[in-house]
């Protein structure tokens, strides 16, 4: 662990953290091109972000200190994840702190503040919102936890880093248990990063918000924060995804070669991910709320045929 | 020779009353393909006595002692019942309730019926003894709903539908048998399903595949066996049929399924040597008598009564053959003969009954003995034959059972008095009352023709007192083939 | 981990792909996506038989092959289509327990299905044998899948989805069985088929539709 380690891991969560919006500008543009509308600029979250940080922050007035600290707890939270995941490389000193069920659990302490700042104020509309969230979360962790144990099962490992290693190291074989698993993760991806077909990120209806109704009472850096911290979480998985399922081109050592052709490769998966997400996107319907649980049950039948496919054949 | 004859009447009778089925000679032809089925099955009966056991085309059908006399019994009944339907289904046309593409139907069903038995019983071949039953399924299915009521249509479908479930159990645990006798046989051609090879090498066969690929083809060949708990099919099926088809199944078509059940008993019985076959068949027969016994009370309807009483008889069977040993068995082929007749004699008085009455709710039928005597006590004699009443064939099996239970299985005696008496009970109180009740109707002008039914009953009563020497000792050596203690 | 020969992968894939197409039948509500999953499942059952006849040399193998392809892949689709556009039959609404249910369900008769098919793979010497439980559970779901369901074409569909799994078992311990057994077991199905056309129409003209609680009315004091 030299002082070369320790600025690349620096680097990669800057870049994580810069990076992560502009996955979410690139998302935008794709299904804006889908649905034969003009586009807007790749990095106009980012020109949210800066307006929404010159703004005041008008609190309510029974807002507790969770509400005001909740923000910084829930980047805080993604910005350690982001650290955890190997989005780069595999040798990087935080990348080995913590195993996957513990990065599980890190997305988890998020999602409980974000709840209970909505619930804080007291509005209906936010705990609306928080208990939408928790019944969404609490049907997702089952099949994420699910997605984990199989390919734990199939590295003998739960670090992330590791799990990564061991499958670019095999050569290509068709694996019946990862494909369920891929399936299940997407769906479970879709579901925590609230898009459709579980919630729109774009509506502006309340009754039918999931996420949207977490941020309702939020204004100026503190929603700067959670939108940023959202982006976060959805780059956060996509990485995830990478790492597990497509782990070809992580650099496994800290040569500066390998590090630079890894955030090249990184790019390009990012890419491709963003304009299938907005594909997906394009092609569903958004499912009414009563219907999310029948979305993850299927993900998590997935999940479990996948560890169940896994146990019998082993593969 | 005499074996492709066997065979190939009943499908060229098929073949020849689909089209013809409803002409006026259609039942006389029906008749007349039942009777060359019959002779022809006397013939290979007397050869295989006189030569002994019969492989037939490379051993892929087997006659031997045990199937030889049920291939009889089959041939004999199906005579009489055709010659039963023959009044029957012109009354039936008669009144209107088949029409003649029915008619036609009807009578090639029963012929290709009469052939996917025979077949089953003779095959040796235990994927083809598969098919066969699947094949005598489903050639039944259109029969049972011939008169289109919604009762019918509903016991058609419970009967395709259950007992299809339940033969694709069948298949599995033929599969699994295939499965553990290929090891042993290797998988050239048609070897390992040959039951003649697999009763070789049966002490080789791995026990565990063979006890699991049991229970497959116990649950499979014994919903069709019509044993509780896989018995719904069986009253619906039975009642809402027309009466020749209610007496061909019941009489012939649960006795090919018990020989199916038995042949894949010996087998397993061989590789396991324990006795968990014959318990489970116990488990299962006993369960059989005891509920049909007591869901015997609570029949308004005439033929799902006897259904039931079915359902009862072949779980007495089920269980003597599960006991094992050379007494019990004997008694259970015994049982399986004069059962077999005498159900079927009580469905032709049954059905002449009915017929007249219109209805085959019991309460609506009175005063059988005023009507027609020979209808009346026709019905009164079969209900104390198939009851038990000594002197009948049925007396002399059921008291073989019960003594060899009370020496083996003294536990399971108290319990098969109790539900015989109670059947007894609750099947001679309706009939007296059918038999025997007030009535304003008039006597028929003539009597209707129940020869079949006298010619049945005559032979159980024969059976009681006196067994021919060559039917004892078809029954021996069977009994000594199936084995089992 | 030393990585299988391609073709036992692609098997290893088709027979999970069987199982998934069991549950996606098992929550499937529309009767003619029904029938298409059921078609689809045959599509995979002749790809994995030509494989296996590929890979072990097996000639009557190809022979099944062709058998499964015309019966179940063409032919039973074809007749189901048909009978589905004449009665009309296009929606099964009420399962019995709801979608999610019958998921966990299913998912504990997959366990199930595994531990009871464990002893025999143990002592089969295919290559496919780790199949056998995945063929048994196609076999226990396509049972579940009769027993949650309203209409009597539901019910015929999964009874089909049985006789799949059937196969499916059959070539995954033994690849397959002898010639003439399948081609009867082929014949049946074939007529159990036809039959249940001419049925379907006699049931419908009785009781103007295919609904299943119209056969609840034969009980044991009738």
């Amino acid at each position: 662990m030299n002082a070369f380690d320790w600025t690349m891991q620096l680097l990669g969560i800057l870049l994580a953290i810069g990076a992560a919006p502009v996955l979410l500008g690139w998302v935008n543009k794709c299904r804006a091109w889908l649905q034969n509308k003009s586009a807007p600029s790749i990095l106009q979250p980012y020109r949210g972000i800066r307006k929404l940080f010159h703004k005041d922050a008008v609190i309510a007035q029974n807002a507790s200190r969770l509400f005001r600290l909740a923000p910084y707890v829930v980047f805080g939270a993604m910005v350690t994840a982001a650290a955890i995941i190997p989005s780069v490389a595999t040798r990087l000193p935080i990348t080995r702190a913590a195993d996957a069920i513990a990065l599980v659990g890190l997305l988890a302490t998020a999602r409980v503040f974000l709840s209970l700042a909505a619930m804080d104020v007291g509005t209906a509309f936010g705990t609306l919102g928080a208990r939408r969230e928790m019944m969404i979360g609490f049907l997702a962790e089952p099949a994420l936890l699910v997605v984990i144990f199989v390919v734990s099962l199939t590295c003998a490992t739960t670090a992330l880093p590791i799990i990564a290693e061991r499958l670019s190291a095999q050569s290509f074989s068709l694996n019946p248990s990862l494909a369920f698993t891929a399936v299940a993760f997407t769906m479970v991806l879709l579901a925590e990063n609230a898009r459709i077909p579980v919630d729109n990120p774009a509506t502006h209806l309340e009754l039918t918000m999931i996420h949207e109704a977490l941020l309702l009472e939020y204004s100026a850096r503190h929603l700067a924060l959670m939108e940023w911290a959202a982006a976060l979480k959805l780059f956060n998985y996509a990485c995830i995804g990478f790492a597990v399922f497509i782990p070809w081109g992580l650099a496994t050592s800290d040569a500066p070669l390998g590090l630079a052709l890894s955030v090249m490769l990184l790019g390009v998966k990012l890419t491709i991910a963003g304009a299938a997400l907005a594909l997906i996107e394009t092609l569903s319907a958004k499912l009414r709320v009563f219907r999310a649980p029948e979305f993850l049950a299927t993900a998590f039948l997935f999940a479990v045929l996948g560890l169940l496919v896994r146990l019998l054949l082993g593969a | 020779m005499e074996f492709i004859v066997l065979l190939a009447t009943p499908l060229l009778g098929a073949l020849i009353l689909g089209a013809f089925g409803a002409r006026r000679w259609g039942p006389d032809a029906n008749v007349g393909f039942s009777l060359v089925t019959f002779l022809s099955a006397c013939a290979l009966t007397s050869r295989v006595v006189a030569h002994g056991n019969l492989s037939v085309a490379h051993e892929q059908f087997f006659i031997d002692a045990f199937n030889v006399f049920l291939v009889t019994l089959t041939a004999f009944v199906g005579l009489t019942t055709s010659l039963f339907s023959r009044p029957y289904m012109r009354i039936e046309a008669d009144h209107g309730r088949v029409s003649g593409g029915q008619l036609r139907l009807y009578h090639s069903m029963y012929q290709l019926f009469m052939a996917t038995m025979l077949i089953a019983l003779t095959t040796n071949n235990m994927g083809l003894m598969w098919v066969a039953m699947e094949a005598a399924t489903l050639s039944t299915v259109l029969l049972v709903t011939l008169y289109r009521t919604p009762a019918s249509l509903e016991a058609g479908w419970k009967y395709f539908i259950l007992c299809g479930v339940g033969i694709s159990q069948a298949l599995f645990g033929t599969i699994l048998m295939y499965f553990a006798a290929e090891k042993v046989l290797g998988s050239e051609g048609v070897s390992a399903l040959l039951w003649t090879h697999l009763n070789a090498v049966k002490g080789q066969l791995e026990p565990s595949v063979l006890g699991l690929a049991f229970v497959f083809l116990l649950v499979g060949y014994g919903t069709k066996v019509g044993l509780a708990p896989l018995h719904n099919w069986l009253p619906d099926a039975h009642a809402e049929g027309p009466t020749p088809i209610s007496a061909v199944l019941s009489g012939l078509l649960l006795n090919v399924a018990m020989y199916a059940v038995v042949r894949c008993k010996v087998l397993v019985e061989g590789s396991l040597h324990s006795s968990l076959p014959g318990r489970m068949l116990m488990g299962f027969g006993l369960l059989s008598v005891v509920l049909a016994a007591f869901l015997l009370w609570r029949q308004r309807d005439v033929k799902r009564l006897f259904a039931y009483s079915s359902i009862e008889h072949m779980g007495i069977i089920a269980f003597a053959f599960g006991m094992g040993g050379p007494v019990a068995n004997f008694a259970a082929l015994l049982h399986m003969t004069v059962h077999s007749l005498t159900k079927s004699s009580i469905f032709f008085a049954v059905g002449h009954a009915t017929q007249k009455a219109g209805s085959q709710i019991m309460d609506n039928i009175r005063g059988l003995i005023t009507l027609s005597p020979t209808v009346g006590w026709g019905l009164m004699m079969g209900t104390l034959a198939i009851l038990g009443t000594p002197p009948f064939g049925v007396f002399a099996s059921e008291f073989l059972i019960l003594t060899t239970a009370m020496k083996q299985q003294p536990w399971a005696t108290p319990i098969l008095l109790l539900a015989l008496g109670v059947a007894f009970a609750a099947i001679f109180g309706r009939v007296q009352s059918m038999v025997f009740g007030e009535t304003s109707a008039k006597r028929l002008p003539h009597p209707p023709a129940l020869i079949p039914v006298f010619a049945h009953l005559g032979l159980v009563l024969m059976l009681g007192f006196f067994i021919p020497p060559y039917l004892a000792d078809w029954y021996r050596a069977a009994a000594r083939l199936i084995g089992g203690e | 981990m030393n990585p299988l020969s391609w073709d036992l992968q692609v098997l290893n894939m088709l027979a999970a792909l069987l199982l998934l197409l069991s549950f996606a039948m098992l929550s499937q509500r529309r009767i003619v996506a029904l029938v298409d999953l059921l078609a689809l499942q045959g599509a995979l059952l002749c790809i994995a038989t030509l494989l296996l006849a590929w890979r072990t040399g097996n000639r009557h193998l190809y022979v099944s092959a062709a058998l499964t392809l015309g019966l179940k892949v063409i032919f039973l689709p074809w007749l189901l289509h048909r009978l589905i556009r004449r009665l009309g039959v296009y929606w099964d609404t009420e399962p019995l327990l709801n979608i999610t249910g019958t998921m966990l369900v299913g998912v504990l008769v997959v366990i199930f299905a595994f531990g009871l098919a464990q002893p025999i793979s143990a002592l089969a010497s295919t290559a496919t044998r780790n199949s056998i439980g995945i063929a048994v559970a196609v076999i226990l779901i396509a049972f579940l899948t009769m027993i949650t369901r309203r209409k009597a074409m539901s019910q015929v569909v999964g009874f089909l989805s049985m006789e799949n799994g059937l196969f499916f078992g059959a070539m995954s311990a033994t690849y397959g069985m002898p010639m003439v057994v399948e081609l009867g077991v082929a014949l049946d199905v074939l007529v159990a088929m036809l039959v249940l056309g001419v049925f379907f129409f006699q049931i419908r003209e009785q009781f103007d539709s295919l609904d299943l609680k119209n056969f609840e009315s034969l009980r044991e004091d009738q």
